[in-house]
């Protein structure tokens, strides 16, 4: 018999480590060994300082988990890519860098599409190609300009295909407005990029005088969804075809620079704008608890979850609250400004089953807050490991 | 959802929380043990320590079939993953339970073949569609499962299939009830039991409970009115001085089991003479292997495994939590070195595991949830 | 792991015998029914699904019989919550 996991021991030490340092920096901590109630109470502080501290990337090798959108994506861009490049402007994460050029404000963003299957109900990765782009932009209060588009071409591709692809993004560029000026396209041999990757860039001009952001979140803002989740992600599931599924379902890609136009005009009331991918809803939630440093509760009952969306969930274990959304949107928006900005968003066609699902609160800090349909509570995390792979 | 909303409804939820705790004796704490995990699962996820009053405890089993696989069989799988010319598939749950040299997940990013299915199906497939290919099905389970795996072994022979195979480690639940019970660490009052594994087996096995220990046993559905319903079963049986075996999920469970699923079990696999269960240690006719018959479908006779014991960290408190000894915040290392993110031990991994549950679903002072739920 | 879901047959699939075609809340797969050869089931039926396969079916009159002990439990209650609330206008 061997014994155990040296990485184990390792990871054990280094905790041990940690609070030391942390105990000897902070103010006395009570010696008396606490029971009950108490004793929970301080295990939760630990582990909640242990949530606080600088990440470490622990793997050695990338695994499917650092693209899922959740708590290994944050681990790895703010340990090696933030850490690396570290400038005030990347620092925010938001889903745009807003940038001060020659007394413009531009906001500037980049994206890459590496979904499988290519094409798939509702669209392809052309369509997610330009709209994933100008959402970003959008959710910034950018008005979208242009793109840039880089290819990423298996050898052996169907040309037939790439057209078909361009169309797409062709038809997408003009519903949004926004024109594809530059690009790039490269050849890797047979086996490699899975027909095509594409890569986005686009910039847009910031006009109106708003500034948003997760961290302007305030206790009592709303929180309000532009309509079903979870969507684009069940359909990429059961378009990969290796789950035998057949539901009538599409992806929900569209360009949100329309709506968020409408919702801006409308009122000067929201404090930050998300469109909700890879990681879904939860993934944006969590963001605005953490960056803002506030509470955030969600009814159950009040999220908007088609019923074909739902019983895939079911049928495969997985929470609606994690699964990607490519069209849709999430809003925090001052409490008095709320009806107006629902009312804004229902006007629009891709707004028409907006709902309020529930508010930011001042405790606890950091923590998202689910009241099931049931009636009871639970918390709401950050997605760990990665139950759909590829999705966007 | 038909059969899934109707018992998710708050209001009767509120009816069955009242007479659950006009039950409850004054000054007498009760703590009731649910084995299952799924139920562990639907406890925590839809919050329904809320409704119970304080003197009843619920405390979690070790019905996790993936929580209780130990580090050694996870390396004996990579290592028949890492065989060259071979596809391991497997259930998502165990894609990231840790080895001893890291899980599932780790080796595929090293480049093994291993491949998530969501059926022993899936992984028939994979076999028909690679006959140049070994593919090996990693089984895992409580009796819920094991006669699905059996079905696919007799399609697999059925077909002709050559290059399939199954990695079995499917345990059986009642020698881990015994275990519980025979556990002078633990004091329970009932038992909620568990529900998709009693479809298979039936409601009779756990009639030694109430019988040789005097303990009542309700057994469950996955709703949390169920669950209510049945913890609400349970009081009465104890209000009462009643000690037997009832079944609340009737409408999913014939009491006799399903005669079909325990034929195709049997027709498969037979009782090992003993089994490690991580956590619990040897238990003797505790999980399956393939009859000889099968043989051509057993992985551990046509792959060469290393089958080396690897102890558990000594950290790692897992056996414990496991038998309800612990509760999750109590294991030393929980939500420092052992997150989901970067689990130690199995029950932090499992989206099953009391850890797991806690972490993800139930890590908050009990006096917010109150404030809460009270809104 | 324990996850069983509900779901009605809708069709089975004349040249599999151990198939069936089953629809949970509007999504569609085919599952295998074999471990009900003893009493299989016919389109409308209800079935509980684990990986792929039809483990028991669902009794509909023991349902209905569930759900009424928790429709009437329920009356029970809000009768209680009715007459606590009189009480107090009193």
């Amino acid at each position: 018999m061997t014994d155990g996991a040296t990485w184990v021991d390792e990871a054990l030490r280094e905790h041990e480590q940690r609070e030391r340092q942390e105990r000897q920096a902070g103010p006395a901590a009570s010696r008396q060994a606490a029971t009950g109630p108490e004793r929970e109470q301080q295990v939760l502080d630990r582990i909640d300082r242990a949530r606080r501290r600088r990440p470490k990337i622990r793997e050695e090798r990338i695994t499917m988990s650092h693209g899922s959108g959740g708590k290994a994506t944050r681990t790895l861009v703010e340990a090696v890519f933030v850490d690396a490049f570290s400038n005030v402007l990347l620092e925010p994460l938001e889903d745009a860098a807003q940038l001060h050029l020659n007394g413009s404000r531009v906001a500037l963003t980049t994206d890459s599409y590496v979904v499988s299957p290519l094409f798939f109900p509702g669209g392809d990765i052309g369509d997610l190609a330009v709209n994933g782009t100008v959402n970003d932009l959008a959710v910034s209060g950018a008005t979208p300009l242009y793109l840039s588009a880089g290819f990423i071409l298996e050898e052996g591709f169907a040309v037939a295909d790439l057209t078909r692809i361009v169309a797409s993004m062709k038809t997408a560029a003009e519903t949004a407005g926004v024109q594809v000026v530059t690009g790039d396209t490269k050849v890797v041999q047979r086996g490699k990029a899975d027909g095509c990757y594409i890569n986005t860039a686009g910039i847009g001009v910031v006009e109106h005088d708003v500034s948003l952001g997760v961290a302007n979140a305030q206790p009592g803002d709303a929180i309000i969804v532009s309509g079903p989740i979870g969507e684009h992600g069940v359909t990429i599931m059961l378009a990969r075809g290796e789950l035998d599924i057949e539901a009538d379902i599409a992806s929900d890609t569209a360009p949100l620079n329309g709506l968020i136009a409408d919702l801006l005009s409308a009122t000067t009331g929201v404090r930050a704008l998300r469109d909700a991918t890879r990681g879904g809803v939860a993934t944006i939630l969590n963001e605005v608890a953490s960056s803002a440093g506030v509470g955030v509760q969600v009814n159950e009952d009040a999220i908007p979850v088609s019923a074909v969306v739902r019983g895939a969930s079911e049928l495969l274990g997985i929470d609606p609250m994690y699964v990607a959304c490519e069209g849709r949107l999430v809003a925090v928006v001052a409490p008095e400004e709320a009806s107006r900005a629902l009312a804004a968003m229902r006007a629009h066609p891709l707004g028409t089953a907006a709902a309020v699902i529930g508010e930011v609160t001042a405790e606890p800090p950091g923590i998202v807050l689910l009241k099931t349909a049931f009636g009871g509570t639970r918390i709401v995390d950050l997605l760990v490991g990665d139950p759909l792979p590829r999705i966007c | 959802m038909r059969f899934v909303d109707e018992f998710r409804d708050a209001d009767k939820a509120h009816a069955l929380a009242a007479k659950i705790a006009e039950l409850c004796e004054p000054g007498r704490q009760y703590k009731l043990m649910e084995v299952c995990g799924g139920h562990t699962h639907t406890i925590y996820k839809h919050g329904l320590e809320d409704y119970l009053p304080e003197s009843i405890t619920l405390v979690h089993g070790p019905g996790c079939p993936v929580c209780v696989i130990p580090m050694g069989r996870v390396d004996d799988a990579i290592s028949l993953a890492s065989e060259p010319g071979t596809i391991m598939t497997s259930f998502g749950d165990m894609m990231r339970v840790p080895g001893s040299k890291g899980s599932f997940f780790d080796a595929k990013a090293a480049g093994t073949d291993i491949r998530m299915v969501y059926s022993p199906l899936d992984s028939l497939k994979i076999a028909r569609q690679n006959p140049d290919q070994r593919v090996v099905f990693m089984a895992i389970g409580f009796e819920t499962t094991t006669p699905s795996t059996a079905m696919t072994v007799l399609r697999a022979a059925a077909e002709g299939l050559q290059n399939f195979s199954v990695f079995c480690n499917h345990v059986t639940i009642i020698p881990a009830i015994k275990a519980i019970l025979d556990s002078p660490d633990l004091r329970l009052d009932g038992f909620i039991g568990p529900g998709h594994v009693s479809t298979v087996i039936g409601c009779r096995p756990y009639e030694f409970i109430a019988r040789d220990y005097g303990k009542p046993v309700v057994v469950a559905g996955f709703e949390p009115l169920d669950i209510l319903q049945s913890i609400y079963m349970l009081m009465v049986q104890l209000s009462e001085g009643r000690s037997e075996v009832e079944n609340q999920y009737t409408r999913v469970v014939p009491w006799d089991g399903n005669l079909a699923a325990l034929r195709a079990i049997n027709q498969v696999m037979e009782l090992r003479p003993y089994f490690e269960w991580r956590g619990l240690g040897f238990i003797s006719h505790s999980a399956m292997r393939m009859r000889a018959e099968y043989a051509a479908f057993d992985a551990e006779l046509l792959f060469e495994v290393p089958g080396v014991r690897v102890a558990d960290p000594k950290a790692c408190q897992c056996g414990e939590v496991l038998k309800g000894v612990l509760k999750p915040w109590e294991c030393k290392v929980f939500g420092t070195a052992c997150t989901p993110e970067t689990p130690i031990g199995t029950c932090m991994v499992s989206p099953e595991g009391a850890c797991a549950a806690y972490y993800n679903f139930g890590r908050l002072h009990r006096r917010r949830v109150v404030e809460v739920s009270i809104q | 792991m324990c996850l069983g879901i509900p779901g009605e047959v809708i069709e089975l699939l004349a040249d599999q015998p151990d198939l069936a075609r089953v629809d949970v809340s509007g999504v569609k797969r085919v599952i295998n029914i074999g471990l009900l050869a003893d009493d299989p089931p016919h389109p409308g039926e209800w079935v509980l699904i684990h990986v792929g396969f039809a483990l028991s079916k669902i009794d509909e009159a023991e349902a209905a019989t569930a759900l009424q002990f928790l429709e009437g439990i329920g009356q029970a209650y809000a009768d209680e919550l009715a007459a606590l609330q009189e009480s107090r206008i009193e």
